[in-house]
């Protein structure tokens, strides 16, 4: 078993994979990859079970020195990374020789790069999974981001090491949309026709604050609903709230399970991996979809992810 | 068989995901105890595709797998569980004591808190302390308790600019709930004090300390009485 040296971190680089769900009751949020489809398919293109645990980059990539060598395969955006100096394309195996160093740089496409080696990364799970939850400290490795001199050891694989690439086809697929597909949220009609128009028909930057927990938005102000009393409740992911002041915040990964703010809308499941691409000052708007169209595009999205043409060998 | 849980109840769907079951619209023991209830019998008896759970005041969000279930479906089991509430059986009730030192460094808010409502600290300290609380969820951030139950004379509005950082520890109050922060997290309630205990822990069996249903009393300790705590806990 190899380990992975963490020369520079990058800029916010963690240890993630597809989240814990079922600790609601405790007040644990899921976490996970913030583009869980990425990890998904870079865990693919290395043979590791789909939800095996990678590195998850944000905005500025790291430089990791592989001892030992491994397989690995870079998905999501395009942090130009190169190996000793080579450049390597990304939604492909790659072979690290050992003693080879792996260097990122900034995004030149969306907010964030994964990195998934082939064994995956090895941490000590918490409630089950290697995600990192940040604003708690668990999971992950040490509970933090990584830092400059961590050691992450790679698990185990079996068998040979495949050669996989993305399709063409699969990528043009991938293609993260500005345009995200909401359903009404709970508290939708509390919100008069011309808030509603002001929230549908206005462009919505991404602000710097966002993070792993909420993606706040700057744009049209949406007029307070006058609904009622709000009493706090469960909150979904993708949930889109409108605090007072009217700048929606869509609550992301790391969300707090429970909120007091009123939901205009909640983004829909298949469009999730696009929230994990979105960067700072990016611009966004939001368009309705009915139950019925949001569960059509997610069953379409996870008949993708498994058909044959998605990868060559 | 007990069918008023089930017709009281307002299913709503959430996101493709989720469905919110609401008891009621107001805060209510009776509201609680069916949310309590139905978290109990659903965390006995799994429905297949259920993904997680998350109760507050008086509903509970059930997050299922969207590719398993449709809201209908999911609603027509639930619908089944809520007509059994009246046969779940709830833990015994745990009554749990947590020391708190009032004021100075540790509750930066206790001075204002004083003026809003024209009392001393010590009358604050005295009535915070005074009374048992009700657990009615924990929610926001992992181990945070809403409690319920605040005395009328201490029900403040929270800060109008929530800080960006409160101390792990914290005891805040904001509306009529009071609440421990178990991370330094940001947060927009009125701290009154610390604790010494540790809310939230990974290689605690149960991880929290609190739990929902759970009756809390505060007590309150010294500067020097924290100080030992800390450390003999830590």
């Amino acid at each position: 078993m190899g380990v992975i040296q963490v020369q520079e971190p990058g800029l916010f680089t963690t240890v993630q994979d597809l989240g814990r769900e079922g600790f609601g009751p405790l007040g644990v949020s899921a976490s996970g990859a913030a583009d869980a489809i990425s990890l998904r398919l870079g865990n693919h293109l290395v043979g590791n079970a789909e939800g095996a645990a990678g590195l998850e980059m944000t905005l500025l990539g790291g430089t990791f020195l592989f001892p030992d060598g491994g397989i690995v395969a870079l998905t999501g955006s395009d942090f130009g990374a190169a190996v000793d100096g080579a450049q390597v394309a990304l939604w492909t195996s790659i072979e690290v020789k050992p003693g080879q160093t792996l260097r990122l740089g900034p995004t030149r496409s969306g907010a964030r790069c994964y990195l998934c080696v082939r064994g995956g990364i090895d941490v000590k799970l918490f409630l089950g999974s290697a995600s990192t939850h940040i604003l708690s400290g668990l999971g992950g490795h040490e509970g933090r981001s990584l830092r400059k001199g961590d050691r992450l050891k790679i698990g185990p694989a079996n068998g040979a090491a495949p050669e996989r690439r993305l399709s063409a086809n699969a990528l043009k697929h991938m293609l993260p949309r500005k345009i995200l597909r909401v359903t009404p949220g709970p508290q939708s009609d509390w919100f008069p026709e011309a808030a509603q128009r002001m929230f549908y028909e206005s462009r919505y930057r991404v602000a710097e604050e966002s993070n792993r927990m909420g993606i706040r938005l700057e744009g049209g102000a949406v007029p307070e609903g006058a609904g009622g009393k709000m009493i706090s409740e469960g909150v979904s992911l993708g949930a889109v709230q409108v605090p007072d002041g009217g700048q929606p915040i869509i609550l992301f990964v790391e969300q707090q399970t429970t909120g007091g703010y009123p939901k205009i809308a909640n983004v829909i499941s298949a469009d999730f991996h696009c929230l994990g691409q979105l960067r700072p000052r990016d611009e966004i708007r939001f368009e309705r979809v009915d139950w019925e169209t949001a569960r059509a595009l997610l069953r379409e999205q996870e008949e993708f992810l498994v058909s044959e043409e998605l990868i060559f060998e | 068989m007990d069918t008023s849980a089930s017709e009281g109840a307002r299913f709503q769907p959430v996101s493709d995901q989720s469905v919110l079951i609401t008891f009621g619209t107001e805060i209510s023991l009776t509201a609680h105890q069916q949310v309590m209830k139905l978290l109990r019998l659903l965390q006995l008896e799994p429905v297949a595709g259920v993904r997680n759970l998350h109760p507050a005041y008086c509903s509970l969000l059930v997050k299922f797998d969207a590719l398993r279930l449709r809201h209908e479906e999911g609603e027509a089991i639930l619908r089944q569980y809520l007509a059994r509430l009246e046969d779940v059986k709830l833990p015994e009730l745990r009554h749990l004591e947590i020391p708190v030192c009032y004021g100075g460094e540790y509750g930066q808010d206790l001075d204002d808190v004083c003026v809003l409502h024209g009392k001393t600290a010590e009358q604050v300290v005295e009535l915070h302390a005074s009374v048992e609380y009700l657990v009615y969820f924990l929610g926001f951030v992992p181990g945070f308790a809403y409690m319920g139950g605040l005395p009328e004379g201490l029900v403040t509005p929270r800060l109008a600019t929530p800080r960006r950082r409160v101390p792990a520890g914290s005891v805040g109050i904001a509306g009529n709930q009071t609440g421990v922060y178990p991370f330094a997290t940001p947060g927009g309630w009125r701290v009154i004090g610390r604790t010494p205990v540790a809310m939230f822990r990974a290689d605690r069996e149960g991880l929290s300390l609190l739990s929902i249903g759970d009756r809390v009393r505060f007590a309150p300790i010294s500067a020097d009485r924290f100080a030992a705590l800390e450390k003999e806990w830590a």
